[in-house]
């Protein structure tokens, strides 16, 4: 079985999810709080991911990330990083795709919190990010994992973006799901049942557990 | 020294409606507003304690301004040193009692205070639970203990016994009264409980469309806005019993049932769910002393 492309796999699954939680959470706390015009434009760009044929998001990422074009030239003149078949042009890849799988939990782990926690912290004379840290964030930890859970196993089973920018390079962009795919190519089945399998197995463990602890949680809070 | 003078227009179902209040509270008085649903009782608390921002006007509080739309000037609810119990508890469920009035505590404060505070309203036995193990009055005693812990200039209390039984009602109003006179607390209390105002609060003012209507102590303002008669109960018609010559009609007050009997001839202008007036104007009524629990 190939366990580089499953081991990549699941790093490319966690560092996306990393970076997703933290950008994720600033950018719901705003979309949750402002009154700005441009919310709509905002909340329709990051949802544009679950609308858009994968390979769409792929064409124009790898137009932007391409050393021809003012981006992908800037990076690889000024850092030296070139995004384009190589693993941290899949990791922002994957942010990009993956962003409404922890943004839309994250708003609505925000919007579920009554109105009057909120005024109360702030007449006690707490701050916002005091309010945040010690009253938002505790009691939204089940939206808070439904994106973390969500965003890691989104990543996972993604094809097309990774197949348009990543190619199949082997340890460096061969994931999982591009592994199957070369291996039903070359029509060894054994391999691609494994592979398979193994995806099937923990992205159902993985949304199972958020489903019952969601539960367990909900319960607990009385609602 | 509590100096208001503002106007807000709030956007109502049917139509606008234009709050004006401008009133000054003395340091230490317990004032309640009064009056009926939707007449911007709340909106009032909350303008002053900056949740909610007036259209124009001036918040004075011992010549400090607040607020006031001419010098441009709106300083935030968290630097008001404003308490403001609300008419949920707003407890966080995530930290037990002991941590919600710790997190209120500021850096300056000593924990010895926050003990002090839970022994003074009777909930060092509860400090350890979450608040979603407490009762309905449990939870306004921590609540009003959290406010407390600040020691707020300015105590606001939005309806916070309107839903509690007549019990823990009574527990918590003697403990807001002896709190409010041994804190030298100012209060300020949103009530449409007669009784409880009159219990507790040396000024009322009555709101009515978002305008003032009436101001002054709270035994002058209902007693003159009582019929002639000489006992007179608010309820609801739950029962016509018709005959030929008389009816009977049962009304739900409170927790009793009262019959009265009328001319069957008048019984037609009464349907049952009617909310009615029941006053006795021959009799005098008598008082018995009352048993409660406590």
């Amino acid at each position: 079985m190939e366990w580089e492309a499953l081991i990549l796999t699941f790093k490319l699954a966690a560092l996306t999810t990393i970076i997703l939680l933290m950008a994720g959470l600033p950018i719901a706390y705003w979309l949750h709080q402002t009154k700005s015009i441009l919310k709509p434009v905002f909340e329709t760009l990051i949802s544009m991911p679950l609308v858009l044929p994968p390979t769409v998001l792929g064409f124009y990422l790898l137009l932007a990330f391409s050393p021809n074009n003012a981006l992908g030239a800037f990076l690889d003149q000024w850092f030296d990083i070139q995004l384009v078949f190589s693993f941290s042009g899949l990791v922002v890849a994957s942010v990009v795709y993956s962003l409404p799988f922890m943004v839309h939990p994250l708003i609505s782990g925000f919007k579920s919190i009554p109105t009057n926690l909120i005024e109360a912290s702030q007449m006690l004379g707490k701050s916002n990010g005091n309010t945040l840290w010690h009253v938002q964030l505790p009691n939204m930890k089940p939206a808070i994992l439904s994106g973390i859970v969500l965003s890691f196993a989104h990543t996972i089973g993604e094809f097309g973006v990774v197949l348009m920018i990543g190619g199949n390079i082997p340890g460096e962009t061969k994931v999982a799901s591009i592994a199957i795919y070369d291996a039903v190519e070359s029509m060894s089945y054994m391999e691609a049942h494994q592979l398979s399998f193994m995806l099937f197995a923990i992205s159902f463990a993985l949304l199972i557990a958020v489903y019952t602890i969601n539960k367990k949680h909900t319960n607990l809070l009385g609602k | 020294m509590i100096d208001l003078a503002f106007s807000k227009t709030l956007a109502e179902s049917t139509q606008d409606l234009i709050l004006e209040a401008r009133l000054s509270l003395e340091q230490g008085s317990f004032t309640a507003i009064y009056g009926p649903s939707g007449a911007g009782k709340t909106t009032v608390l909350r303008i002053i304690a900056g949740l909610v921002t007036p259209d124009t006007g001036t918040i004075i509080v011992d010549g400090t301004p607040w607020f006031d739309t001419y010098q441009k000037r709106n300083i935030p609810p968290q630097l008001r040193e404003v308490g403001f119990v609300f008419q949920e508890s707003a407890l966080f469920p995530n930290m037990t009692v002991e941590e919600n009035l710790n997190y209120a505590r500021s850096k300056s404060q000593n924990a010895k205070w926050v003990q002090d505070l839970m022994d003074l309203t009777e909930i060092a036995s509860l400090k350890n639970r979450k608040p979603d193990t407490l009762s309905g009055g449990q939870k306004q005693r921590v609540s009003l203990a959290r406010t407390l812990v600040r020691k707020p200039r300015l105590l606001l209390l939005d309806e916070p016994f309107s839903a509690l039984d007549d019990e823990a009602k009574q527990g918590l109003q003697r403990m807001l009264h002896t709190l409010h006179k041994e804190m030298k607390l100012t209060t300020i209390l949103v009530s449409h409980d007669m009784a409880e105002i009159m219990q507790m609060a040396d000024r009322v003012i009555k709101l009515d469309h978002g305008k003032v209507v009436a101001d002054g102590q709270p035994q002058k303002i209902f007693l003159q806005q009582g019929v002639s008669s000489k006992f007179v109960v608010t309820g609801t018609i739950v029962n016509i019993e018709a005959n030929d010559i008389t009816s009977i009609v049962t009304v739900a007050v409170q927790s009793n049932l009262v019959q009265v009997v009328i001319r069957s001839k008048e019984s037609n202008q009464w349907q049952l769910g009617d909310r009615v007036m029941v006053a006795s104007k021959a009799f005098n009524p008598i008082l018995l002393k009352a048993h409660t629990a406590d």
